[in-house]
């Protein structure tokens, strides 16, 4: 922490919650945060607080998610929902280089990033620990991802802690929330008519300074760390990490997984509402003559058959492998590669799961009964 | 743009140009190649078991091992088996392609020295073991014996069979095996392992074995290594999976904890056995 930061949290009232929005799009950063769209609560630009899903609050469960109206008008009453920040620091799609044909051959070129900076609003603990998951994936090694960088090194995070937990999620497990601990410039808990605010960064405090707050009272401060130990009571769910890379390493034909594969579609939808997962391919898109061609990544999963051909085929020819490829690899082998779990126990892969297969029961099944 | 320009970009291909083609067996040509840049070409440097990405624009990128090379120049062994190896087999000396590499890990050339050296490959398997030969032979004093048991579908697939002369002169053990035979062939019929059954003596503790070709033929020469008392340790395998990235950013080569692009292709025995052994992983 830095010497100049406040120790004692402020207190932001919600009338003045707009001037942080404005400050913020003033700056240049285009401001994402939580609004209704579509029947859930998405990641979008936002330009007004009225935006955000006033009074909505979701209802999740193994292959459930439903938005429904709170008795009261919380701002951020909600648990997280099918988007995640990976969408805006790893996009989906994005042209990651270019070919030209010229006289003397190929020539290559960069394709450079050109989003304006971002001031993510409304991220939970989990999320805060799933950024650090793929901060560590695309830029804690040799080769950096040149896009994740840029956007990375330029967000804000203005973190809400998470009040109203899903049925589905389990972080406490993962050690990852609800609180936030850490990773973000500001970090806030809604209270009634306003929010307490906590400091991160220096660039976190400043922000601060532009802003109408005054000093969070005791009544304030107890009442936001009441909320936040509330949530942490309400999770339910629970999945025992203890030796989990041995576990699943050493029953890698258990029959377990078997059983799972009855049940998986191989829909991919768990690898594209996780936080963390990364994987990618990347296409060749060509003008007509093609002269010019670019290069585009996008959101790839080990659910895909093709993900691991070779020339003879897929390697993972099986709904089976398939899963088992991606249960081991978020919850043991990213271990090895990355020093910590893959995953931060958002949920999202149970409630999004279109069959309900629920990761935590799966990992309990192989844990009784090993052979 | 106000941005700064991302000069590190991973996935950015450098112009390299054809400079020959050798056809070698049926569907299989060696390409030639330099970067087009001068200074960046005499900068280029590869251990041998290292591999580059070959990009076609509008085709795709493939990787493929350093089959050979020298100051400034290298080659690829390439076989056409898909969309991007059949569009570069249509093209002909002095063309650009885009390269990047080199990339993974390589042969464990300091583990081989003042030892008896294995080489072991079946079919196109030969291609990233050629640069390793070529190492072991120009220090030859180095190293104690050098033996290659190399195998092939049938004798007009046998890869580099004019290199062998050369090879042998250099005090190389050459045995070589075919599946199928076909007339004319007086030579060995039957499975790579078998060639290594067939070795004796076989100093254990003074021998490294290095494998590449399809993992059912490396699976059966680790077998019959393990059964004559060579260490897991002593074992040294090329895998091939789907990679992409080559950098572990992409996640589709990955075998257990293993990214085969960066933690390999070239992997100990022993470190791989427990992911290598489960099917379909």
């Amino acid at each position: 922490m830095a010497a100049d930061q406040p120790d004692i949290p402020r207190f932001l009232a919600k009338p003045d919650f707009q001037l942080l929005l404005d400050l913020l799009r003033q700056r240049g950063y285009r401001v994402i945060g939580p609004r209704v769209a579509e029947g859930a609560i998405v990641y979008d630009e936002i330009a007004s607080a009225d935006e955000l899903p006033r009074g909505w609050t979701d209802q999740q469960a193994p292959g459930h998610y439903r938005i429904e109206r709170r008795a009261d008008d919380a701002w951020f009453g909600f648990a997280v929902g099918p988007h995640s920040w990976k969408r805006f620091l790893f996009p989906p799609r994005a042209v990651i280089s270019r070919a030209d044909a010229t006289e003397q051959g190929w020539t290559f070129a960069n394709v450079e990033d050109d989003s304006p900076p971002m001031a993510f609003l409304g991220v939970r603990a989990c999320e805060l620990a799933a950024i650090g998951i793929q901060d560590r994936v695309f830029l804690d090694h040799a080769y950096a991802d040149p896009i994740y960088r840029r956007r990375r090194q330029a967000a804000i995070i203005i973190a809400v802690n998470c009040t109203s937990p899903a049925s589905t999620c389990f972080c406490t497990s993962m050690k990852t929330g609800p609180a936030c601990t850490s990773g973000f410039d500001l970090a806030l808990t809604e209270i009634g008519e306003g929010f307490e605010v906590c400091v991160g960064t220096e660039r976190g405090a400043e922000l601060l300074t532009a802003l109408p707050t005054r000093e969070a009272t005791p009544a304030d401060r107890r009442q936001a760390a009441e909320l936040r130990d509330q949530a942490a009571g309400q999770i339910t769910k629970r999945m025992d990490t203890e030796g989990i890379r041995d576990l699943l390493l050493s029953n890698l034909d258990h029959p377990r997984w078997n059983q799972v594969a009855e049940r998986c579609l191989s829909c991919t939808n768990c690898t594209m509402v996780c936080p963390t997962c990364f994987c990618a391919s990347v296409d060749e898109v060509s003008d007509l003559d093609a002269e010019h061609v670019e290069r585009e990544r996008k959101w790839d999963s080990c659910f895909n058959p093709e993900f691991s051909s070779l020339s003879g085929g897929p390697i993972r020819n099986s709904i089976r492998a398939r899963y088992r490829q991606w249960l081991t690899h978020k919850l043991a082998s990213w271990i090895d590669q990355f020093g910590t779990s893959g995953c931060v126990g958002c949920g999202r892969c149970i409630t999004w799961c279109p069959v309900g297969i629920d990761l935590t029961e799966e990992v309990a099944a192989i844990r009784e009964a090993q052979p | 743009m106000s941005s700064p320009a991302v000069v590190d970009n991973p996935w950015l291909s450098r112009p390299a140009v054809i400079r020959a083609i050798r056809p070698e067996i049926e569907g299989v040509a060696t390409y030639q190649l330099q970067l087009a840049d001068a200074a960046a070409n005499a900068a280029y440097r590869f251990r041998p078991g290292q591999f580059n990405m070959l990009y076609l624009p509008g085709a795709g990128e493939i990787a493929i091992s350093v089959s050979s090379g020298h100051d400034g120049v290298w080659e690829h062994t390439i076989r056409v088996v898909g969309n991007v190896t059949r569009s570069l087999s249509k093209l002909d000396p002095g063309a650009t392609i885009g390269l990047r590499g080199p990339y993974g890990s390589s042969w464990p050339v300091d583990d081989c020295r003042g030892q008896d050296v294995f080489v072991i490959a079946g079919g196109i398997g030969l291609a990233p073991l050629r640069p390793l030969l070529g190492e072991l032979i120009a220090h030859r004093a180095d190293y104690r014996r050098i033996v290659l048991l190399y195998g092939a579908r049938t004798p007009d697939t046998l890869l580099f069979q004019d290199h062998c002369a050369a090879w042998a002169a250099a005090d190389v053990e050459i045995h070589i095996i075919v599946d199928r035979s076909i007339p004319g062939w007086s030579g060995n019929v039957g499975v790579v392992p078998l060639l290594l059954d067939r070795q004796h003596p076989l100093d254990p503790d003074r021998t490294q074995i290095l494998f590449c070709g399809p993992e059912v033929m490396m699976r059966y020469c680790v077998r019959s290594a393990l059964q004559r008392g060579v260490p897991k340790h002593r074992l040294w395998l090329s895998l091939e999976r789907n990679m992409q990235c080559a950098v572990g950013l992409c996640g589709h080569c990955q075998l257990g904890p293993a990214f085969v692009c960066k933690d390999g292709p070239v992997f100990r025995y022993d470190v791989i056995e427990p992911f290598l052994r489960v099917e379909a992983l």
